[in-house]
């Protein structure tokens, strides 16, 4: 299929209404189990506190739209790219299915949303990820729609704050999901010299080809408690060692003792933190 | 002697049944070279028939030979006045990465390049090319001293990818990688990367957002190994073969996706046949590119890099016009 023929190409699939619906997820059931403590809690409840567990703190992962829900001031989000999809590069097998299955699935088209709006008041762009779609796998959707989010960040002159949520480069893509991590980082490279602000939070999961680019670059690099994150996946890494990891290896506190991240910071504290950031950086207006 | 590889059997062989007779016609006398000459055309279609079509996985094991120069072996002959130059200041020396100034026919350059070894000895020294965070800073450490000092910036890539290690973790490699990346993105000095054997994932674009990218027709570039591929995505490694040629891993097939500018051929049979050879081809590809880039200001320079990568990718739905038109 030529270039020209994904461009002409009907969409299938409807792009996600501003008056959208809740996607359907696993925490649509009545009643959710925690992974950590095991306990059964009323997901309505779940969801009151932002998908943190009432009963041992556990940090449940939350899809692209309740993080942005959290974070935004009601009804600001104005989304950008929403009908962008991946087409088939390398004509891999059964990739179409796959990604069919994954927009019915999650409501969403790809896995990442980006947009705008206010954060108390501060203007953002913002780009949160969602690991249910394809694992939050990078490919050059993903790539392009925060490279984009970004160069919009510049033009705008807002600050920049992603929420990274991934297992890593899309295979189904190949060598072009890799030289995603070049154009997302090299965006950042032109918001960096800008002196535009950049704040990546690293959620549960940020590992491979998306922590090795621009979830590692922030001028802030935070993450959510216990949060997995990491270059080289930990099965991989026993196999060339032969050495037993500690319990802790590759989570947000291990990153944190190592130092390689400035904060961890609980979910209920996100949003306080992330507006104390943009207002000592100058972009609370008045 | 070299060692060869399953695929040139063919070619070996007859190789040696014609030396076989040569040496029989001198021992006995007898005049055998109808027979000889006829068998000499046969083995000149068959290297043709198999050098000249090689399929993805020849090309892997091409790429992996144990005999396949180096990027020591390459900055020997392409550089004069080479002087290495060690260590991040933050950490140690890694020796999976070496980087130092030489001069390009009398004009001074960085030179990069992940490095392996050749026996057991030198792999383990280098481990592997497989580098740690330090590598990659002090590699980012010799980028910006050549940014500093307006010269261009050569990187040689040969990697299976970054280690993965515990220390590395501890240490940052995703950070040292995307950093690299980042920082490369906006060198305002000609960046030059030159895939000569694998390039393995993030581990080798930490040395590859140059302004030219080129691949010698025997190496690969890819997200992730044939094996890891197989084990990943069809929940097997024994299909390895089949993953290179599903993964578009190869020179010609990079050049088809508009991912490197240049695929430079190799000696028939892989670099490793004919060192010399192979270096006349890397020089006139790096005189050109140099040459071309020379002309670009620090600006247009950035400006080059950066559309380069933004335009990589396919998409399809709504609005997909790309972002830097
Ligand atoms: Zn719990």
């Amino acid at each position: 299929m030529s270039l020209k023929d994904f461009f002409n190409k009907k969409r299938k699939y409807a792009t996600i209404p501003s008056e959208r619906q809740q996607p359907t997820n696993m925490n649509e059931g009545v009643m959710t189990k925690c992974p950590e403590c095991k306990s059964i809690i009323y997901t309505k409840e779940l969801k009151k506190y932002d998908m943190v567990c009432i009963s041992c703190g556990h940090h449940l992962s939350m899809t692209a739209y309740e993080r942005i829900d959290s974070l935004l001031d009601e009804k600001t989000f104005e989304e950008y790219d929403a009908g962008m999809t991946s087409a088939n590069p390398l004509d891999f097998p059964e990739y179409h299915q796959k990604l069919d299955k994954d927009r019915e699935k999650t409501g969403l088209n790809e896995a990442v949303v980006t947009g705008e709006g206010y954060m108390e008041d501060c203007p953002v762009v913002i780009g949160v990820m969602d690991s249910r779609f394809r694992m939050g796998s990078m490919g050059s959707v993903v790539g392009e729609k925060i490279a984009r989010a970004i160069e919009a960040a510049l033009t705008k002159n807002r600050p920049f704050i992603m929420f990274a949520a991934s297992g890593g480069a899309r295979m189904q893509e190949g060598v072009l999901s890799l030289m995603q991590m070049a154009k997302t980082s090299a965006a950042l490279k032109r918001l960096d010299e800008k002196g535009l602000l950049y704040i990546s939070v690293m959620t549960d999961p940020t590992t491979g080809g998306v922590s090795a680019s621009f979830a590692s670059l922030g001028d802030y690099n935070f993450a959510e408690p216990k949060a997995l994150i990491g270059f080289a996946g930990r099965r991989i890494i026993e196999q060339t060692i032969r050495e037993e990891l500690p319990d802790d290896f590759q989570t947000a506190e291990f990153l944190l003792k190592h130092g390689q991240l400035d904060r961890v910071i609980p979910r209920d504290e996100m949003k306080d933190t992330l507006v104390k950031i943009l207002d000592i950086h100058g972009y609370k207006e008045q | 002697m070299h060692s060869y590889l399953p695929f040139e059997k063919p070619v070996i062989e007859l190789r040696e049944k014609i030396a076989e007779l040569k040496s029989f016609t001198e021992e006995k006398e007898i005049d055998l070279s109808d027979e000889i000459s006829t068998l000499e055309d046969r083995l000149e279609q068959l290297e043709k028939d198999i050098y000249g079509n090689l399929q993805p996985w020849q090309r892997v094991q091409i790429a992996r030979h144990g005999e396949r120069p180096t990027t020591l072996d390459y900055i020997n002959y392409l550089f004069t006045d080479f002087m290495e130059m060690h260590g991040d200041r933050l950490y140690g020396d890694d020796e999976a990465i070496v980087g130092g100034i030489a001069k390009f026919k009398g004009r001074p350059v960085t030179v990069i390049g992940h490095q392996r070894g050749k026996d057991t000895k030198e792999n383990l020294k280098r481990n592997f090319g497989m580098p740690h965070p330090e590598g990659y800073r002090k590699a980012l450490r010799l980028m910006k001293q050549a940014e500093k000092f307006s010269r261009p910036v050569i990187c040689f890539i040969d990697t299976k990818g970054a280690f993965p290690g515990k220390a590395a973790e501890e240490r940052g490699q995703s950070e040292a990688i995307a950093r690299n990346i980042m920082e490369m993105a906006g060198l305002k000095v000609p960046v030059i990367s030159v895939v000569i054997g694998e390039g393995g994932s993030g581990g080798a674009l930490a040395l590859g957002v140059g302004n030219e990218i080129h691949m010698l027709e025997n190496s690969t570039y890819s997200v992730i190994s044939p094996e890891g591929a197989s084990a990943l995505l069809w929940k097997d490694a024994s299909y390895a073969k089949e993953a290179s040629e599903t993964m578009k891993i190869t020179a010609p097939d990079l050049k088809e996706l508009e991912i490197i500018d240049k695929m430079i051929p190799e000696v028939r049979g892989g670099a490793h046949k004919d060192l010399e050879q192979q270096v006349i081809y890397i020089d006139e590809v790096l005189e050109h590119s140099l040459h071309t880039l020379a002309k670009l200001s620090e600006d247009e320079l950035v400006l080059n890099r950066y559309d380069k990568y933004q335009k990589i990718g396919l998409l399809a739905g709504e609005n997909v016009v790309p972002s830097t038109e």
